[in-house]
């Protein structure tokens, strides 16, 4: 008896995924924002072969190329420092995935945890959590990361934890609200019954129940994660060179944009992709696991 | 009209709290992140009696929660600190700068709704057409653009290539110095109007047009997505069935009825889009020359100027919660369906 519940339990799950799946291979957008996805993870792994001129791309320069417009040559032409803007790019392709999965892992790990505390337990603990994040979430993020990491000084690392300060909140309140609506739920309760401890029950009950709204929200943070990155970089607070960064060298190429305008372009263009990815991929995995979103 | 003035006084006792968190935090950072406060605010390579000195000045030999009484008193008398590089009060300075930075902002928010809501309307009302579908890869677009990145395009095309746009500032120099324009709200466009400068109006919104675009590029997007899905919802809801069932012109059901509801989300939305504006002017500012609050601070950030750094970081969060409480009594009185 016991087994066959738990078949049809199986079955019912694997036929909604199986229906999800179907929502999410039909629109031709999604597909779109996964081939991206797919084709950035593939270059930024093996970009030390993709790239024509892979020491370029990791800094080093060539002063006798600056500047050379594109050609058959230099695709995305060269840099003020005579590197090869295409390599830069490739590898900096490397230097924000990165980044911005380490981002949202830090603020997954710290968001998700106090989220299922507050609405596990309620009360005294539920009322300091969500204060606190309310407060954080009162600054607008990316200004309260500016400012951290104006004082923690410019390096990659310091932006990777002033952008995670300001947004591991929204990942506390998703997880919060999934746990409250999960509290009462019948398998719960016979956990709790059985006597189950608190600890297991949040983490082996709760927290696999609430993992699709954190990773289709974890998908669509990406695109901004590695926007703010980029923007951080711009202002020089992030990546410091010679490393590759896109948001930085667009900044460089600020000065020569009038007349050599393929410097800041081709970085630009590639944030612009990878954005754009990120976003398609989380629309249409929102749109899929939520049956409420589909037509 | 009582509860509605009880809501108002429940929400502003909630601003107070709100207000305090914030300038914890911002306390938090000056004050306790930095390891030694004093050398940060003399600068590099400063000389052990000047350290000495800063710390009693500062109140640095003081226990924390004295020193944060000290911060809490100088905010409450309007003293954001002092500037590093310019040694001027921070707050003078920011208030300078403030006008152009609202220019810029109010045109960007107004671009924002007004294209946002439209394109939102009608892909909702063409629901899976090619139109559908072509404001909905524009509104990804806008959400997926670095605002910064942009702005350099349209100077490359609009001011190198065509040469119709001019590349930055708010206003032409020799306009500035042959038909200067009077201060009374230092807004240009609205200043240089009601005094009649037509000269100096045209330039003004001349120059106000790329960085105003770029700035609204993100929130278009935003808005676009939230009006459309709340439209698709309320279309199918009896009363606008009804409507159209009734023979009621679709222009009237869509924007007299339809619209009406579906622009609580739509202003919620705009709020909070406010927040990603304040920090776009930062690097629109730059990129356009715009001598507002943004290019004031992104100066103060290259040349470490921490009190700017952080006394803008204060005021955007006050800002920002203030333009969220506004909307939310809009919102009351938009609709009377929403319970005080």
């Amino acid at each position: 008896m016991k087994r066959l519940k738990k078949n049809f339990y199986r079955g019912g799950r694997l036929k909604e995924y199986r229906r999800s799946l179907h929502f999410f291979l039909k629109n031709p957008l999604t597909i779109l924002g996964l081939a991206i996805v797919i084709s950035l993870i593939l270059i930024s792994i093996f970009a030390s072969q993709i790239a024509p001129y892979p020491e370029q791309g990791r800094g080093i320069s060539s002063v006798k190329d600056r500047l050379l417009s594109p050609n058959y040559e230099r695709l995305f032409g060269t840099d003020n420092l005579g590197r090869d803007i295409l390599s830069r790019v490739i590898f900096g392709s490397r230097v924000s995935l990165k980044a911005a999965v380490v981002v949202i892992l830090i603020v997954v790990v710290i968001g998700t945890p106090l989220g299922i505390i507050a609405g596990y337990f309620g009360g005294k603990i539920d009322e300091v959590i969500m204060r606190m994040s309310d407060m954080i979430l009162a600054f607008p993020s990316l200004l309260l990361a500016i400012a951290i990491v104006a004082i923690l000084g410019p390096s990659l690392m310091n932006a990777m934890i002033a952008l995670s300060v300001p947004w591991w909140p929204w990942y506390t309140r998703l997880a919060r609200s999934q746990t409250i609506s999960l509290r009462e739920r019948q398998f719960v309760e016979a956990a709790r019954a059985v006597g189950v401890s608190n600890f297991k029950i949040m983490f082996r009950h709760i927290l696999p129940n609430c993992l699709t709204p954190i990773i289709v929200q974890a998908t669509l943070d990406m695109g901004y994660i590695i926007l703010s990155l980029a923007g951080l970089g711009f202002l020089g607070l992030g990546t410091q060179p010679p490393t590759p960064d896109w948001g930085v060298m667009i900044s460089k190429g600020r000065s020569f944009i009038l007349n050599q305008w393929w410097f800041s372009t081709f970085p630009g263009v590639a944030i612009f992709i990878t954005v754009l990815g990120f976003n398609l991929l989380g629309d249409g995995l929102a749109e899929a696991l939520n049956p409420k979103r589909r037509k | 009209m009582n509860k509605f003035l009880r809501y108002i006084g429940r929400r502003l006792a909630l601003l107070i709290l709100v207000l305090i968190g914030l300038s914890i935090i911002t306390f938090t950072l000056a004050r306790i992140v930095p390891s030694d406060p004093a050398a940060v605010y003399l600068g590099p390579r400063p000389r052990p009696e000047q350290i000495a000195e800063v710390r009693i000045k500062l109140g640095l030999d003081k226990p924390v929660y004295v020193q944060y009484a000290y911060y809490l008193r100088d905010l409450l008398h309007g003293d954001l600190g002092t500037s590093i590089r310019t040694h001027q009060p921070v707050l003078k300075s920011i208030l300078r700068f403030l006008p152009a930075s609202f220019e810029l902002m109010l045109t960007a928010i107004i671009l924002a709704l007004i294209i946002g809501t439209l394109l939102g309307v009608t892909s909702a009302q063409k629901e899976n057409t090619l139109i559908d579908h072509a404001n909905r890869l524009f509104a990804v677009t806008g959400v997926s653009l670095p605002a910064f990145w942009l702005g350099l395009l349209f100077q490359l095309l609009f001011f190198r290539c065509l040469g119709i746009l001019p590349l930055g500032g708010r206003i032409d120099i020799y306009v500035s110095l042959f038909s200067p324009i009077k201060h009374i709200t230092g807004f240009y466009v609205i200043d240089s109007l009601i005094t009649g400068n037509w000269v100096a109006f045209k330039s003004s919104i001349l120059h106000l047009i790329l960085p105003g675009i770029t700035l609204a590029a993100y929130s278009t997007g935003i808005i676009m997505r939230m009006t459309r899905a709340t439209m698709l919802e309320v279309n199918r809801e009896d009363y606008i069935v009804a409507a159209r069932a009734a023979g009621i012109p679709e222009r009237t059901v869509v924007f007299k009825y339809a619209l009406k509801n579906a622009m609580a989300p739509t202003l919620t939305t705009a709020g909070l889009a406010f927040a990603s504006m304040l920090t776009a002017t930062f690097f629109i500012e730059t990129i356009f020359y715009w001598p507002g609050v943004g290019t004031y601070t992104v100066k103060s950030i290259l040349l470490n100027d921490y009190p700017v750094i952080m006394a803008v970081t204060l005021v955007g969060a006050l800002l920002y919660v203030l333009v969220n409480l506004v909307v939310d009594l809009v919102l009351v009185f938009l609709d009377p369906r929403i319970r005080l």
